[in-house]
């Protein structure tokens, strides 16, 4: 490396070698096929097509304990699109209905079945078993890109840059975040360097259970351990159960020739011999005994079970159960248990060989897919059970009618449907069978601004406690390039376990492996069950694992890779199955499992890119998309294992002998989010971080379809603008036609003093003309409730309004406000009336008004009324609007992390000008430059100046954008400075100022944090019930509370009287008697315990004191309160 | 013109890092035996004041002599004192487009109207009843509809009658009174064509506008200027001949027409300054070593070169005598006023 810079001065790459022009052109190509929810639509097809058949072929027998001839059989499955029957005919259901109608975007799942109706066979298709919340535009969903224009999309109702790939459940959008897991199958070994222990671990994923397994040592004996076993197995004893009971095919097994291992091992030999253990039905029997019993594999009812049968079962289906034992040949269980045995031995001599566990290629992504799985297996099964125990119940009967078991099936109607919603809607996936109890599953999709939306479906959640202080699992993986975002991750307790997935990802659905099995034994490996130990460890033999199972050896490794590869480059398997070889292990590693992130790169032979000019030429012209360079064996997937295995080029001019491929385009490392940042490579990394959540808050365009969409709560911007500098991400992802800010003429400068601490000062006149102003937008749902006795809630306006000024705009008719009204507070939005009556079984026609109001002391505009009808009854939602234009203390945000509040709002003939007039909408503190190290905003500038005054947008993609050279050419060649700064004019004194100012425009995002949500304060108020202490919170108008570490300060300046005066007189001061004599509460002059009024005097003390007596007295302690004058 | 530019009292220096001499130093006591106290007569004779360009909209003007107080104050009048007309109160009776009642209004009142605030008078207060002295009314009634024969048509202006709503679709509620004042003009907005909705069929908004007279202070829909702004005179001083070899680099360090390259006597070129008005003051001269102690930049501190560029309400050379009419006015209240005070003052004694 050091050699090719040295040799080839800065000006040869300045000039540049012939190279392929604008490779970075595959990226929206790739995105054209792929775009950035691929990984979700794939998953839930996938889900929807192949695992939901697997998963009832698994399940698809129900025969009835009581008479075995009758059952019901499943014979396919499909899943419909959403449809509502409404008279008899079907019809479409689009995903925005079900927004604005509270319901479920969902289809029916159809089965076909084969059941006995009395004796004979018959058969049934179409038979609905539940309704599956459908992903939008996933195949199934109406939106599904195929073939659909943008018209087309807005004739539903839908946004054309919407990315989809989430849910409507109930009328809220639920995303199913990604969820990162350790791969299942996969041998992992760690290391406690304290304890002097080295754990081999395999957690063994299989359709019926998830079971982990290690291989661990103690004072250098190897041992199995696992939970059917009570204690440690030494791992010997473990392989002679198995049945290799020779001690010279264990040495082989484990350590081949070398010596090093088998000196390490000779220990763990030893102790198996001073256990007495020889044979494998010795081995057999000490390791029943330690078995577990309660086990499921104990069917009830057989006979009780040898010792050794209760270990060989155990051994075979518990102990890395993903292993197959057919016909009990143990062979291939028992060289996978020897090579964990012999990964923890390497790892022993070499602490190197240890694992990383961070490593992005031992991690696995679950997609919305397989969680649904996961959710419609379980409810399946639930269901079976219940239609058997229906059926069961029916054939009970002596004297039945004619069984029809189909009937059954639809008159279960709901489980399957219910599991589904509830699940979705809150988050919580609990599956009895795999003992899985999760929470948080599932997010409300935030659309907050449209890249908050674009955000969470491209997020990335671990499994890892938040808690626990270790930092290895938040750093930043040296494999993380071009798969996970470097700079989009939270602040904070989630801080690098939340991440986002780069822009150029795809993540993998399951292959089937046993076509790849069959490739590799045709390409020569030799099967795993024909090799001896002997021949396993020989110089130059490899061992072929798929998908964590070992299948054979070659000797031939690098052949049979580069082979494979050919093959896969010519499209004879599936670009996702990845190859690679491990030289430490000396094993090759097929995958071709679910959830592996991978990424697209160009394929260089002999240091040439097969990518050349010419293709790109036929890319643009529109001749062909990025499958046929896929297919062409020009672009191929790559794992993170593999990436790791390949020797790959940033640019063109860096291929060098060996380089195997060459990256798209660099900026693809960074997400969607992060992707908005111009010059991000030239800022402190935290910066770009910070901008990531920051954008996440920018209030902007959400959707085109904004308008008809009734949020909770919407923030939108008046007048939006799309950037003056902006990134290819940001024409790729849509932001420039929904974008979330303006661009403001910023002058990098002191003002006033009001701009201290990132203050901005903000030009009146800019925003008196629109700059900064927004919409926000609430929405009240009031539903119309119907009772258990018929009668239901009524809408009418009122016959004498009890204030006629409060209905001043409510509607005679119907009784409920009209749109583009202004309310105020406390001015009624519905008149409702609910029945007196709801229980009684009798209707009554006697009603009781319940108006709701506009409760916030804001007025607001009636921006909708939608009178509607959802899953859950009637219901009217009143959206409300209110415009705001910029105050003191509004927020706002540059693109670079750098976000500052309102700090004064100064009259236009007050701002300084410069030559030309122009008077800048945001004046800027300087000193929020040198600490923060934002360089990349100090480029914007001068890029969208050079921009502004050449009329051009400029770039400011990452690595890369328009050059500052470039950009002060254009400036110095309109008459402007090189450098970016103006002489300005005071616009106070009229004076030149004694410097240059920097000036020119920056993308500013006004965030959703605004003074008016938040100003709060109260003179005296509302009091909680039990306390009569000022109630808490904005909300509820409650008071400021003087917290402990105030009071704290009052006690030690000793203000005893203000202290008073805060903590009793104005919150709960309670006049009460206490009689002198007995020291107990007494009222109306009377001691009720001394039956006297003699020595009762007047007191006052906080109510929670009074209560806290009271309680004592009710918990039998007796509380006497001790008179005693104060001096 | 008394004074020559090249006096250094009168030039702010344009320095590579700074601007050094921005203040006036010649003030009273500042330099021993000068005299700097205020004289009309020599104001008079050093106030310059010159029309360099007049357009429809926009007039540059030189204003020489003054200091930068005074044609900073009028600068400010012009933005935010010089009353004009706009729409301050909207009915709306229907609104079916797809722009918010609160931003249609917002836009309206930003339209610049041409009628002349000095036949209005300001009204009372916000909730007084509007007159026809204070208030100008305008309707706007736009229905969108489709065309007949439009079938195959993309382009929405073929396809629908007014689905864009223009300023000028703006109706003045004839008043024979307020027409006969305005000179028998009648009001109407500055620029027929701004475009305020667009509206596509069905969709109508229906508005009742009621402009008033107000200042920019108040918001800056009442501005009647877009830039009112000034720049010094920029000042290049050569100080030395500039190699040949360097003569275009140095042209080229200035916008063109500021440095020229003539022949002198001797036949052999050299760099005059031709128009320093033109200069930018980019100050790319300085960057360059060649041209270092060659050149001094500065600009004239009491030359103020004046673009004003009128919003449409007043026609741009009256601007100027309307701020000085305001700024005279304010004048006279602090004489009142003082006069006030040292009356209030002798009666005290």
């Amino acid at each position: 490396m050091k050699k090719t810079y040295a040799n080839k001065g800065s000006d040869w790459y300045a000039k540049g070698v012939k190279s392929v022009e604008e490779k970075w052109e595959l990226l929206p190509a790739f995105l054209q096929v792929k775009g950035l929810v691929k990984q979700h639509l794939d998953s839930f097809n996938y889900f929807v097509n192949v695992d939901i058949k697997a998963i009832l072929a698994a399940n698809s027998l129900v025969v009835s304990d009581m008479s075995p001839n009758h059952f019901i059989r499943y014979l396919d499955i499909h899943v419909m699109k959403p449809m509502r029957v409404e008279g008899g005919s079907n019809t479409m259901v689009t995903p925005m209905e079900c927004r604005l109608t509270d319901s479920t975007y969902s289809a029916a799942i159809l089965v076909d079945i084969e059941y006995t109706a009395e004796d004979k066979i018959k058969r049934m298709k179409g038979v609905p078993i539940g309704k599956l919340p459908i992903m939008l535009r996933s195949e199934l969903c109406w939106l599904n890109a195929m073939g659909k224009t943008e018209k087309d999309l807005a004739r539903m109702g839908e946004c054309p840059l919407d990315p989809g790939g989430y849910f409507v459940v109930k009328g809220t959008e639920k995303v199913i975040l990604v969820q990162e897991q350790l791969s299942k199958n996969r041998i992992i070994v760690m290391a406690d360097s304290k304890k002097d222990v080295v754990t081999a671990e395999v957690t063994s994923s299989t359709h019926d259970r998830v079971v982990k397994t290690y291989v661990t040592t103690k004072s250098g004996r190897l041992y199995l351990r696992h939970n059917s076993f009570k204690e440690l197995i030494p791992i010997v004893i473990a392989l002679k159960a198995m049945g290799i009971t020779s001690d010279k095919e264990i040495i082989q097994l484990l350590c081949g020739t070398d010596e090093r291992y088998q000196e390490a091992f000779g220990v763990s030999l030893e102790e198996a011999a001073k256990n007495k253990i020889f044979t494998r039905k010795q081995a057999l029997e000490w390791i029943g005994v330690r078995t577990s019993q309660n086990q499921e594999l104990a069917a009830p009812g057989t006979q009780k079970l040898t010792y050794s049968d209760i270990a060989n079962q155990a051994l075979a289906a518990m102990v890395l159960g993903h292993v197959p034992v057919r016909d009990m040949n143990f062979r291939p269980k028992c060289i996978y248990l020897a090579t964990m045995a012999r990964r923890v031995l390497m790892a022993m001599i070499d602490e190197s060989m240890v694992d990383d566990r961070d490593y992005v290629g031992n991690k696995r992504l679950e997609l919305a897919g397989q969680l649904l799985s996961l959710l419609f297996e379980d409810s399946f099964k639930t269901w079976n059970s219940e239609i058997k125990k229906s059926m069961d119940k029916l054939l009970e009967k002596k004297a039945r009618t004619a069984f029809d078991a189909s009937k059954l099936l639809l008159a279960g109607q709901g489980s399957i449907t219910n599991a589904f919603v509830r699940s979705i809607s809150t988050g919580n996936w609990s599956l009895k069978r795999f003992h899985v109890e999760r929470a948080g599953v599932t997010h409300v999709l935030s659309r907050l601004s449209f890249i908050a939306a674009l955000g969470m479906m491209t997020r990335i959640s671990s499994q890892f406690e938040k808690t626990r202080k270790v930092s290895g699992p938040r750093a930043l993986q040296p494999s993380q390039w071009g798969m996970l975002c470097p700079s989009d991750t939270p602040e904070g307790e989630a801080c690098g376990l939340v991440k986002n997935l780069a822009l150029m990802t795809h993540i993998t659905t399951d292959v089937p492996e046993e076509p790849l099995i069959k490739l590799a034994f045709m390409l020569g490996v030799e099967d795993i069950s024909l090799v001896t130990g002997n021949e396993l460890y020989r110089p130059g033999v490899h061992l072929v694992q798929v998908n964590g199972t070992l299948i054979g050896v070659t000797h031939l490794a690098r052949r049979f890779v580069d082979t494979f590869r050919k093959l896969r480059r010519a499209g004879r398997t599936s670009e996702f199955v990845s190859i690679y070889i491990n030289h430490h292990h000396r094993m090759i590693y097929i995958a071709s499992d679910g959830g592996r992130i991978c990424r697209p790169m160009i394929i260089v032979e002999k240091q040439r890119s097969r990518v050349t000019s010419a293709h790109m030429r036929l890319l643009k012209e529109g001749k062909v998309t990025f499958d046929h360079f896929l297919r062409s064996g020009l672009v191929e997937y790559l794992d993170v294992n593999e990436e790791n295995d390949s020797f790959i080029a940033c640019y063109e001019h860096q291929i060098e002998e060996g380089t195997t491929h060459l990256e798209i385009e660099p900026f693809t490392i960074l997400g969607a989010v992060a992707g908005l940042i111009p010059y991000p490579h030239h800022n402190q990394s935290p910066r770009n971080t910070y901008q990531c959540a920051m954008g996440k808050q920018a209030i902007g365009a959400i959707a085109y379809n904004q308008l008809n969409r009734i949020d909770t709560l919407l923030y939108l911007m008046t007048y939006p603008q799309q950037p003056m500098v902006k990134t290819k991400t940001i024409e790729l992802v849509g932001y420039n036609r929904l974008p979330a800010g303006q661009n403001a003429t910023v002058a990098v400068m002191s003002f006033s003093g009001y701009d201290i601490e990132d203050a901005l000062i903000v030009n009146r006149a800019s925003a008196d003309r629109g700059f900064g102003r927004c919409h926000v937008l609430k929405k009240q749902t009031i539903p119309i409730r119907q009772f258990a006795n018929g009668s239901s809630e009524r809408l009418a306006f009122p016959l004498d309004p009890p204030r006629p000024e409060a209905y001043a705009w409510v509607d005679r008719a119907d009784g409920i406000i009209a749109p583009g009204s202004h309310a105020n507070q406390g001015d009624v939005l519905i008149h409702r009336e609910t029945p007196v009556d709801t229980r009684g079984g009798s209707r009554s026609d006697t009603y009781k008004p319940t108006p709701i109001a506009h409760k916030l002391p804001e007025p607001t505009m009636i921006d909708k009324v939608l009178i509607t009808e959802g899953d859950d009854g009637a219901m009217v939602k009143i959206l409300t609007r209110q415009t705001r234009r910029p105050e003191l203390g509004d927020k706002f945000s540059s693109r670079h992390g750098q976000k500052g509040v309102c700090g004064l709002i100064v009259p236009q003939e007050d701002m300084p000008f410069n030559d030309q007039g122009i008077v800048p909408d945001i004046i800027m503190n300087p000193h929020g430059f040198p600490s923060r190290m934002t360089v990349g905003k100090m480029i914007e500038l001068l890029s969208g100046k050079a921009g502004v005054v050449s009329g051009a947008l400029q770039y400011g993609t990452a690595f890369g954008g328009s050059k500052v050279v470039d950009m002060s050419k254009i400036l110095i060649d309109k008459g402007f400075s090189y450098a970016g700064k103006d002489m300005l004019t005071s616009g106070i004194t009229g004076q030149s100022l004694e410097c240059y100012v920097y000036f020119g425009p920056i993308y500013y995002q006004k965030l959703k944090h605004m003074v008016m949500d938040k100003m709060h304060a109260r003179p005296t108020g509302p009091r909680a019930n039990l306390t009569r202490q000022p109630t808490e919170g904005r909300s509820k108008d409650g008071g400021l509370r003087l917290g402990e570490m105030e009071r704290d300060c009052l006690i030690g300046y000793g203000a005893t009287q203000l202290l008073l005066e805060r903590l009793m007189i104005s919150s709960d001061a309670f006049e009460t008697q206490v009689c002198e004599i007995c020291g107990m509460l007494g009222y109306n002059q009377w001691c009720p315990m001394c039956k006297t009024g003699k020595g009762i005097i007047k007191l006052t003390i906080p109510y929670a004191a009074k209560l806290l007596i009271q309680e004592l007295m009710g918990m039998n302690i007796m509380p006497r309160l001790c008179m005693e004058d104060t001096v | 013109m008394s004074r020559s530019n090249d006096d250094p009292r009168r030039q702010v220096q344009v320095l590579p890092e700074r601007i050094g001499n921005v203040a006036d130093s010649e003030f009273p006591g500042h330099y021993p035996g000068e005299d700097h106290s205020w004289n009309l007569q020599k104001f008079k004779k050093n106030l310059i004041c010159s029309i360099q360009r007049l357009t429809p909209s926009t007039v540059e003007f030189d204003l020489v002599g003054v200091d930068a107080s005074i044609a900073n104050a009028l600068r400010r009048v012009m933005i935010a004192e010089i009353p004009t007309v706009a729409i301050e109160t909207v009915y709306v009776w229907n609104n079916t487009s797809i722009m918010q009642d609160e931003v249609l209004c917002h836009r309206l009142g930003l339209i610049p109207l041409k009628i002349d605030p000095r036949e209005l008078v300001y009204k009372k207060s916000a909730n007084s009843a509007p007159h026809d002295r204070d208030t100008v009314v305008f309707d706007l009634r736009v229905r969108c509809d489709k065309k007949d024969g439009s079938k195959g048509e993309t382009d929405p202006k073929k396809m629908y009658h007014d689905s864009n709503v223009y300023t000028g679709m703006l109706q003045w509620q004839v008043n024979e009174d307020q027409r006969k004042r305005m000179g028998g003009e009648a009001p109407r907005p500055v620029d027929p064509d701004i475009l305020l909705v667009k509206l596509r069929p069905g969709q109508m908004v229906d508005m009742h506008c009621f402009a008033n007279k107000g200042t920019g202070a108040d918001h800056a829909k009442f501005s009647p200027v877009a830039t009112a702004s000034y720049r010094l005179l920029p000042h290049i001083k050569l100080r030395g001949p500039i190699p040949e070899e360097h003569q275009e680099k140095f042209q080229k360090c200035f916008v063109p027409g500021v440095i020229a390259i003539k022949e002198d006597e001797y036949g052999s070129p050299q760099v005059v300054v031709e128009n320093p008005r033109k200069d930018t003051v980019s100050r790319e001269v300085l960057r360059h070593k060649e041209f270092e102690g060659l050149v001094e930049l500065s600009r004239i501190r009491d030359h103020f070169l004046y673009n004003v560029e009128s919003a449409g309400q007043y026609r741009p050379e009256e601007l100027i005598p309307e701020a000085i009419d305001i700024l005279l006015k304010k004048i006279s209240d602090v004489e009142v006023g003082l006069d006030k005070l040292f009356e209030d003052d002798a009666t005290a004694a």
